[in-house]
Parts: structure tokens; sequence; C-alpha cells
């Protein structure tokens, strides 16, 4: 058991060091954006943390990231790269958006629960089709959902300055692209007042706990772990290989397409131009450093939620621009990712110590091993 | 110029992995012109010791001494500057290349390069040493014994004068192993050291100087060949007495519980390689497949399991027409297969003990109930596997990545026999084991064969199918050659079968 949490001890600090080395060279750009580092991030880690408002504005933003992570976490574990959540996102929002405001006279008690469904199941359908391409024809998954983000996207701009446009934008000729408000009464309520952080979140924490208890708790979601840790085992062991790319695939669709709903009746009350605001990658990167764990990927998109914020408030204050966090963002997941690599090589951490502290530092781990 | 190797000295040498001493401070010499066997069970450490030597792994402790002077490897291209040498079980060539530019490959530090002062270089290796071979051919042309010399060559043209071999005839013919260890000892006479790491008592006996045996990490033995016998050996590299399984009682097969009619399959190529298998397999009978691989065997256990599509003809498993089935319908109907690749067809690598021992059954009770895992019940099984097939494991959460291919195939055997098959496939499944996991697996088999199991067993090695079949049937080119009683398979009959040759042919006289 105690080597068991010091591995979980020895990833946290691998995660930190690597999140520490993309700080660090994420600093050079902002030399070379001409603003001051220390500065900039001084903002941007005291101000998510600062106050009530950076602290229920981090929170807003954990809730997509979460809910996004956790599909991420379904189809990665499966075997799939899903780069699509974006796109699934939009069709989660606009499913959600068309059944809140056609059924406008239903019962939220209904309404909600209907939301919800369409929203997921509109997703789930993005993701499935991306799912199916691969089980039936092996067309190559990121392509695919980075494709099918395009399409959505379009499908998406097309439908709110289209078909679902907002009746007052059109009688008043403003013509903004955006949906009619959802009714006011599925409107996620507001946790704490004056702030937009919203029931989503106890939702989408809930969700994380069902999605770790299916995934290692079921038999269902054995054979998805197993299909994607060894495909070639699972289809020996009688596991309907094809079958369960679909199903990951429209899991990880559903989930990012919650994540839209959740956008609209948490937050945004419609669907309108730049729901996303990149929620669909920024997710990969929570999944990622939460280590592919569902429960992992909850401290992980807190800390991203508080990136997003914090970078919104460092451009504000130190004025550079907010194309910034998506540089470091990248070089988090760069470093996330290939910090991997040590986690998975415990030998290449003594090579490295014993380069940088020399011979020495062999010779005393010898005695040590002598002493024992 | 490297210094020439004189003498070699690893003393203390300790390597801790999780949850296993891989190494425990073992010591080894070996002097210029010998040849040092290390012989061990696999997980022993031999080849975790040999990793430490070539620069691949850091010891936890203890030295490495080159001509009475202190050396850290960091680094295989270390390990190759100081003239250490590695031939790894699993060739590492570029099958598109000539064996002339696989030998160069990665030094030319130039643009161009110079392929012609490297073949007269190879031509001078391989004339000193008798290594024939011609630099020019494609290493795709080439057998596997071939493609190992071409190892050796890169070694040498390295400048290596200590070769470690891993393992070096676990993939080839009784001939081809021949030839090498000749060759080999042609290298040891000329002043090189070679280290053989090996489980096989014959080879060891036949091409080493000195032999230290390895267990469980320790080196329990140092001995010079000459004053010891393949017994003596055998006792020390497993601990016990070995007594060689062999089948017993009497043959008195049941009802048919696997029938082959007529099956023709296509392999990944696409071309024919099942042209018409009929084969019956009864209760109580271990029926051999023999032949060189490659000839239809992996086809027809993947046919049989549902792997793979027939083109036509039809299965019988246990009565059943299981032609069509799916793979999940013929487990069910009762079929066991221990598959040829157990690593990675058999177990899933990254998965824990338990994870793999329930792999079949993880959504049957008591395993899973309403499609939730039983915990308790799937930790209680799994523990009295790993007791009851001696696997060997700190904990039941240990991934199977992290066993040694024995063990590996214990959790696969656990698995499959426990489920009670009814006919069960068992391909290759000695493969690279050492005595003691072979011995027992064998003997796990003739217990499956006198509880009524039908099995068809797949091997290149006759002995291993002479000991415990029944029957064996020889496999050319997706044909069975002939089905024979194993008091008559002899090794003339059957190399000439393997070969193609019936006995009845009008060519043979």
């Amino acid at each position: 058991m105690s080597s068991k949490h010091n591995g979980v001890f020895k990833q946290i600090i691998v995660l930190l060091l690597a999140l520490l080395g993309a700080l660090l060279v994420g600093a050079l750009f902002l030399i070379l954006a001409k603003s001051d580092p220390i500065k900039a991030y001084g903002v941007m880690f005291s101000g998510p943390l600062g106050d009530k408002f950076g602290i229920t504005e981090t929170l807003v933003r954990t809730v997509p990231l979460l809910l996004v992570g956790l599909g991420i976490v379904i189809s990665f574990r499966s075997g799939i790269i899903n780069i699509g959540a974006e796109g699934q996102i939009l069709a989660g929002a606009i499913g959600a958006t068309a059944v809140g405001t056609s059924l406008s006279d239903v019962p939220a008690m209904i309404l909600l629960p209907a939301v919800f469904v369409a929203g997921g199941a509109c997703g789930a359908i993005w993701g499935g089709i991306a799912g199916w391409l691969k089980a039936r024809l092996s067309v190559n998954e990121i392509l695919s959902t980075v494709m099918l983000n395009q399409i959505a996207l379009q499908l998406y701009l097309f439908l709110i300055r289209g078909p679902l446009i907002d009746p007052k934008e059109v009688s008043y000729g403003t013509g903004v692209p955006q949906t009619a408000l959802i009714p006011e009464q599925i409107w996620l309520s507001r946790l704490v007042p004056g702030t937009r952080i919203h029931s989503g979140l106890i939702f989408a924490l809930v969700l994380a706990v069902l999605v770790y208890i299916f995934l290692w708790k079921t038999s269902r979601g054995y054979r998805l772990r197993a299909v994607g840790a060894g495909s070639e085992a699972a289809r020996y062991a009688g596991i309907k290989v094809e079958w369960y790319l679909v199903l990951a695939m429209a899991m990880a669709g559903g989930m990012a397409g919650l994540a839209g709903v959740v956008e609209v009746t948490g937050v945004h009350h419609r669907s309108l131009e730049g729901l996303s605001a990149g929620y669909g990658f920024s997710g990969i990167v929570a999944a990622l450093f939460g280590r592919l764990h569902p429960l992992g990927t909850i401290p992980a998109s807190i800390l991203f939620g508080a990136l997003l914020v914090g970078a919104d408030m460092m451009q504000r204050a130190v004025n550079i621009p907010a194309a910034m966090i998506m540089v470091i963002q990248g070089l988090v997941v760069l470093f996330v990712v290939s910090s991997d690599y040590f986690l998975r090589n415990p030998d290449s951490i003594v090579k490295l110590k014993a380069k940088f502290l020399g011979q020495k530092w062999i010779g005393e781990v010898g005695s040590k091993w002598k002493d024992s | 110029m490297v210094e020439k190797i004189k003498q070699l000295e690893m003393s203390g040498i300790t390597k801790r992995f999780p949850g296993v001493l891989s190494n425990n401070r073992v010591n080894i010499q070996l002097e210029a012109g010998e040849v040092l066997a290390i012989l061990g069970e696999n997980g022993a450490g031999k080849t975790t010791l040999m990793n430490i030597l070539y620069g691949l792994y850091q010891p936890d402790a203890g030295e490495i001494l080159l001509n009475g002077k202190q050396v850290r490897i960091n680094s295989p291209s270390e390990a190759i500057e100081l003239g250490i040498g590695m031939v790894h079980q699993h060739f590492m060539l570029v099958p598109t290349l000539t064996v002339c530019e696989n030998v160069i490959l990665g030094l030319s530090k130039r643009f161009f390069v110079d392929l012609k002062t490297a073949a007269k270089r190879i031509k001078e290796i391989t004339d000193r040493y008798g290594l024939a071979i011609n630099p020019d051919a494609f290493v795709w042309q080439l057998s596997v014994g071939e493609q190992q010399r071409v190892e050796i060559i890169k070694a040498l043209y390295r400048g290596a004068n200590l070769l470690i071999l891993d393992e070096p005839t676990a993939v080839l013919t009784p001939q081809e192993s021949n030839e090498l260890i000749l060759l080999l000892k042609n290298m040891a006479q000329q002043g090189n050291s070679i280290i053989l790491i090996s489980h096989k008592l014959n080879e060891v006996m036949a091409l080493s100087d000195r032999v230290t045996v390895l267990r469980d990490g320790v080196v329990c033995a140092n001995v010079k060949t000459q004053e010891t016998t393949q017994e003596e050996l055998a006792k020390l590299m497993v601990g016990r007495e070995m007594a060689p399984c062999r089948r017993e009682g009497k043959y008195s097969p049941g009802k048919i519980v696997l029938d082959l009619q007529q099956v023709h399959a296509k392999g990944d190529k696409g071309s024919e390689a099942l042209a018409g298998v009929s084969l019956q397999i009864k209760e109580n009978e271990i029926l051999g497949i023999a032949g060189v691989s490659g000839n239809g065997q992996k086809e027809l256990a993947e046919v049989i399991a549902g792997l793979r599509k027939l083109s036509s003809g039809n299965i019988f498993l246990n009565g059943q027409d299981s032609t069509n089935m799916s793979p999940a319908e013929i487990i069910e109907q009762g079929l066991g297969y221990i598959p040829e690749d157990r690593i990675h067809v058999g177990t899933i690598p990254s998965f824990s003990i338990w994870e793999n021992l329930i792999l079949k059954d993880h959504h049957r009770s008591p395993f899973a109930k309403y499609s939730l895992l039983q915990n308790r019940k799937i930790m209680s099984h799994s523990s009295s596997q790993v007791e009851k097939y001696g696997i060997k494991t700190p904990d039941l959460e240990t991934p199977t990545a992290r066993l040694s291919g024995g063990n590996i195939q214990r959790v696969v055997l656990a698995r499959e026999i426990t489920r009670n098959p009814v006919a069960l496939i068992a391909a290759y499944p000695t493969r690279g084991l050492d005595i003691g996991a072979t011995e027992y697996l064998h003997s796990k088999l003739l217990e499956a064969r006198s509880n009524g199991v039908g099995i068809l067993l797949i091997s290149e090695d006759l002995e291993e199918l002479t000991s415990i079949c029944d029957n064996i049937a020889v496999l050319y080119e997706g044909k069975i050659m002939k089905v024979i009683p194993v008091e008559q398979a002899d090794e003339r009959t059957m190399g000439l079968l393997m070969a193609g040759i019936a006995q009845d042919s009008q060519f043979l006289n």
C-alpha cells in the first residue's frame, strides 16, 4: 500500500516539475512579448485565487473542462485519440438550445432533463460518427474528429445565424448571431449569489465519480479499458472491439455534449458565437494532466480553469495578448506528455541524477545498499 | 583503436526493480579467449546483469572493472566504445537494407556513405572468422541464422572483442545452432571473450569454458564446464531434482471434441494459408501439430478460435457447428486457447494480474453482478490462482508486463485451464520458457488430458511433441501431410514430412 502512495506522490512531483518547466519556457515567450514574466505570472496566479470573483470564475470554467476531460479519459482509455470535443460541445449546445427554446411551455421538471438528454445525445452522435468510421472503415480518428470539428462549427454558425436565430434579433434588425434565450425555469441555479458559478459544477463532480465507477468497477468499463490497453487480447477474449470503439466515442462525445449543455443552461442561457472558447482542446490537456483518471481530472480541471481566468486577468493587467495563454497551455501539454517518460522509465531518473550529480551519487547509493 | 579486453570483472552488482531484487551482489569474471555461460531460469536476472554491462541499466550498487580499471557504462554507445558488443534475442536489423548497409548503419558521420571500404572491412571480418555471408544481400532474403550472423558482424565491425549473446539459439534450427557454436568457439580461440546467456544445458556444455549459475538474482555456482554435468547444472539452476515429464497412462480417447473438415483459410498476406485441413481431436487426447512455423500453424489456431474467417470448410466444436460463431460464442462453447503471443494476445500487459485472470469471465457470475465487478470474489479467486499455479509476483495489482515470460504463461494457463475447456489449443506454449516452466506446463497439459480435455498442441520442438502427444500431425504448406501415432514418430520420418516429402512418395526408395 505504501508503495502505491509513493507512486502517486512521485507522479504529483513529476507533474508539478513539468508544469514548472512549461512556465519557465513560457517566461521566455513573455519576455519576447516585452512583458515582465514575474509580474505576469504574479497576476496569473494570484488573480484566480485572490477573491470570491476569481475563485468562482475559476470554477465556472472548471465545469466544461471537467466534463470534456471525462470524455477524453473514456476515449483515450479505450485507445481512441479524440480531438473532436470542440465540435461535440457545439453539437450538445445547439441540441440543448433547440429543445429548450422550442418546448418552452413544458415544466422544468421534464424540460431540464430533456435538454440534458438532447444535448448529450447530439454530442454522442457527433462523437459516435468518428467511432463508427474508425471501427467500420478504419478511418484515423484524429483526422476524422478534427474534420468533424470544422463541420460542426460551420453547421453551428449556420444554425445560430439562420434557422435558430433569435426572432428578436430579426425584428430589431440587429442580427447578432445568437439564438433566443432558453426559458428561465431551466436556467441552472447559482451556487453563490452575485457570481456566475452554477449547479453544473455539482453535476460534473458527480459525473466524475460515476465515470470512475464505470471504468474501474463495471464489466463494461473493464471492456473499454481492455480494448484500449490491448485490442488484440480483447478480441481474443471475445470482446467485440469495434462496437466498443463506437461506444467509447459516443460516450466521449456525450460528455463533451453535456459540457455544451451546461454552458448553455448555466452560463449563457442561449447558443451564441464563441460558446466553446477552446474548452474542447483545454479539456484534453486537463485529462492528460489528470493522468487520464476521472478523479485526477478534477484538480487538473480546476488548475486549468484557474490558468484560463489568470490569463484573462494577466491580459488586462499586464497588457499581453491572450494568445499567450495558448502558448503556455501548449507548453504544458508538451511537458506533461514528455514527463511521462520519466514515470515509465524509473532508470532515467537515476541516470539524470547521475549525470548532474556525478559518480559520487551512485557511490552513495551503493553504500546505502551495503548498510541495509 | 579500442583497448583489447583482457579481463572483465563485475563485482557486487545489485539491481532492484519495484518489488524484485533482480541482481543481488552478483560477481562474474571473464578472461580473454574464454567463453562464460550465464545459466539461469527466466527471471533469474541474467538479462538484467547483461543489460547493466551493456549500459542499458545502471546498477544500484557494485562496480565493473575492465582490465583492472573501474569503468562506468552509461549507454550502449559507451559499451561499444569499450569493446563490448551485444547480440540481442530479437534482431535489430532493417530488412529492406543490405547486409553492408545494416552493418554501417548509424556509424557514418559523413553525408555520403562509403560502402566500398565498408564492404572490404566486412569481408576481412567474415574471412577471419569464417562467417559466410554476402554483404550485398538484402536482410529480408536471409534466413534467421544468417541474420544473426549479421548481428555478430555488426558488433565485430564496431570493434567488439567481448560479445554478449542473449539466448542466441532460441530462434535457430538445430543445424544452425551447431554452426553458431562452431563459429563462437573459433572466435574465442582467436582471443575474443564471449558471454553466453542461456538456459539450454546442451549448448552451455558444448560451448562454454566456465558456467556461472544465477538463481533468483544470486550467483549460486561458478564452475568449470569440464568439471560438471548437465544434471548437476539443471539441479543448480532449478534448485531441485528434475524429472522430465512423460505421457503416462494408456491412450484411451473419448468422443470427438473438435472436428475440422476441409478447412481453407487465407493468411494475412491474402495467400491461402490453410489448404484443406481435416483433423479430429478427441477427449483425453493430445494431438501435436508439428512443422516449421509459418506453414499455417498460426492460421489454424486462429480459425478454430474464431479470430480468422474460413474461406471454406467446417469446424465442429463439441458437436456444434462453430464455423461461423463469434470468438465469444466459441469461448462459450468450451474452447480454451493459449495463444502464440502470450504477451499481447494472451494477456494485456498493462493490466494487473487479477484483471488478466478474469479476461474471459469479467462479465460472468461470480465476477460480475448486475454488471458490477465483484471485487472480493475476484480477489479471492485470483489469489488462489496465483498460489495454485505458482505465479511469482509481489501482489495481485502488479501488471503482467512486469512478470517474466514463464509467469505470464502461468497466468494464461491458470485462466484457460480453470475455465474447464472441452478442447484446448496450445500454440507454442513453451517457446522461450526455461526447463522448470516447460516441465510445469507439460505437467498441466497432461493433467488436463487426463481430465478429459482434447488438446491441440502446436510446437516446433520435436522432443516436446514426442514426449507428451498421443498423435502427431505434420503441417506443411497449409496441408496435413500425415497423422502418425507418437510411437512411430522418429526423427527421420518427422523431418521428411516437415520438409513436405511424403514417405510413400515415388521419389523415395
